[in-house]
């Protein structure tokens, strides 16, 4: 599974770093930093829960 | 955090899943309800005629951009994927808790086996201010609609309320070309959401912008013959305005639960909720801007108006509606966000506390973190353009984290960015007991 990032979209909110910080982390530049696009089986739960919890829509997960 | 680890076996026996608000607790609770295994009906009822959509970008982008609105999900997913029936334009008027029955106000009824109330908020108004053209709240896309349409170059537009919808919408009518003035009941504007000394704080944007503020007076008066002309105020001065804008605040909508027996807190009407979202009435949930409930990380009951609130209570409240036996507490460090004049301004956690201490960021535009203290906790932390920071504080505070684990954060991420020369650690500021960070400690470290 791969996520994937829409920078258009994103504005830097930060929940994603809030629920998976080993994947999302915001940048001093305020911009979002993926830290790895490929997931784990046992991250799969949470990097979902991130997904799901952008306010703009810009990440997916593709499988 | 909503927890998600663990997918229990959905409830077989409820048979139809009611919801009503349709705004985004209320999709995220039937989401939720989908992802747990229900396969029962679920029928939203929703007083607006649009579409579930996102309300963030209303005082914001949706005003200055001209940009159309977000929906939340296209007609198709919401029938197609997640097999929702929506009721739109359909308001709950009563709710029979015994017959387990709504009424609505197109003379029908609605049964349910499980119902989640997420029917929000409304704006407030001051009680006996003249219905003038021009006097108008944000709330809704329709609300947004009406604004943006009043929101022109030179028009003379009253803010009142200077909280963060008011500023938000000061930045944005500013940005339009109107001229605004912000006023503010309290001596300092947002000290309910951020304290005292942080509220001064980001206040001082408005002047810096060239938008007049103007605090610790009331409305006495809003003159006009059909269209509002000028707003009075309690020091004798008399703004001429075209649009006055009321922004002081939201009350959950629950008055049309009058007589059901389910349980609202006599100061605001909220809901109140245990901490696994159950009202005070069997098979009734709630979620979002209308639930109090008991957190555990705050220690008390408390309610949250904002959107990740919205986001993960419905999801839970959705959850905990079809999952029979094992009910999830929901347990949050809130957050809310807000962009005024390019600034992000952030909050995470509560502002109830001991003491709060400021750490500037020289990465840029008076960038600072304020961390908020209880008892040697770390219970609260705002930044204004710490995007970096702040997650990392949500989560110590959700972990119950010292003051030294919140300045070792601060250090480290100073530290990785000092070596790049963006960031002064720990340069005190008004905060009320500033000290210095262990930065040397720390420095060139990154987690």
């Amino acid at each position: 599974m791969y996520v994937s990032l829409d920078r258009d979209r994103c504005s830097g909110i930060g929940i994603c770093e809030s629920i998976a910080p080993g994947y999302f982390e915001i940048a001093e530049d305020g911009s979002l930093q993926l830290l790895r696009d490929d997931v784990e089986p046992e991250a799969i739960t949470e990097v979902e829960e991130a997904v799901r919890s952008c306010p703009t829509l810009a990440l997916t997960l593709q499988r | 955090m909503a927890p998600t680890s663990s997918r229990p076996r959905a409830d077989d026996s409820p048979r139809r899943l009611v919801i009503v608000g349709a705004s985004l607790a209320g999709l995220r609770a039937a989401e939720s309800a989908r992802r747990n295994g229900y396969r029962g009906e679920v029928v939203i009822v929703g007083k607006e005629r649009h579409l579930p959509y996102d309300r963030p970008p209303l005082s914001k982008e949706f005003l200055t951009d001209g940009q159309p609105p977000v929906f939340l999900h296209s007609t198709d997913a919401l029938a197609g994927e997640l097999g929702l029936r929506l009721r739109l334009g359909t308001a709950a008027i009563a709710l029979d808790p015994d017959a387990r029955r709504l009424s609505l106000d197109d003379d029908t009824t609605l049964t349910y086996d499980r119902l989640i109330v997420a029917t929000g908020a409304a704006a407030r108004r001051p009680s006996g201010l003249t219905d003038l053209a021009g006097i108008v709240t944000l709330r809704t896309l329709d609300d947004a609609v009406l604004l943006r349409s009043l929101l022109v170059a030179e028009a003379r537009v009253v803010i009142v309320g200077a909280g963060l919808i008011g500023s938000e919408l000061a930045s944005s009518a500013g940005q339009l070309g109107a001229h605004v003035t912000l006023i503010d009941g309290a001596p300092v504007p947002l000290v309910r959401a951020v304290g005292v000394d942080v509220g001064r704080r980001l206040s001082a944007l408005h002047a810096q912008r060239g938008i007049e503020l103007i605090c610790d007076v009331q409305i006495v008066a809003i003159e006009g013959h059909t269209r509002a002309s000028a707003v009075v105020l309690s020091d004798g001065l008399r703004l001429p305005a075209d649009v006055v804008l009321l922004s002081i605040g939201a009350e959950p909508v629950t008055s049309w639960l009058a007589g059901s027996g389910v349980a609202v807190n006599p100061t605001d009407g909220a809901i109140v909720c245990d901490e696994m979202l159950r009202t005070s009435v069997p098979a009734v949930y709630a979620a979002g801007d209308v639930a109090e409930w008991s957190n555990r990380i705050v220690g008390g009951q408390t309610r949250q108006e904002n959107w990740s609130n919205a986001n993960e209570q419905g999801a839970v409240a959705g959850r905990n509606a079809v999952t029979a036996g094992s009910p999830v507490a929901y347990e949050a460090v809130s957050y809310f966000w807000s962009d005024w004049y390019g600034q992000r301004i952030q909050f995470v956690g509560t502002a109830d506390s001991d003491d709060v201490e400021f750490h500037e960021l020289s990465s840029g535009h008076g960038g600072f973190v304020a961390l908020y203290h209880q008892e040697g906790r770390l219970v609260g932390a705002a930044a204004c353009n710490g995007q970096r920071l702040i997650m990392k504080y949500r989560r110590l505070i959700r972990d119950g984290a010292s003051n030294d684990d919140a300045l070792a954060t601060l250090a480290r991420s100073a530290g990785a960015a000092w070596e790049r020369g963006r960031v002064t650690p720990a340069k005190q500021s008004t905060g009320s007991s500033a000290r210095p960070s262990p930065a040397g400690e720390h420095a060139g470290r990154r987690r």
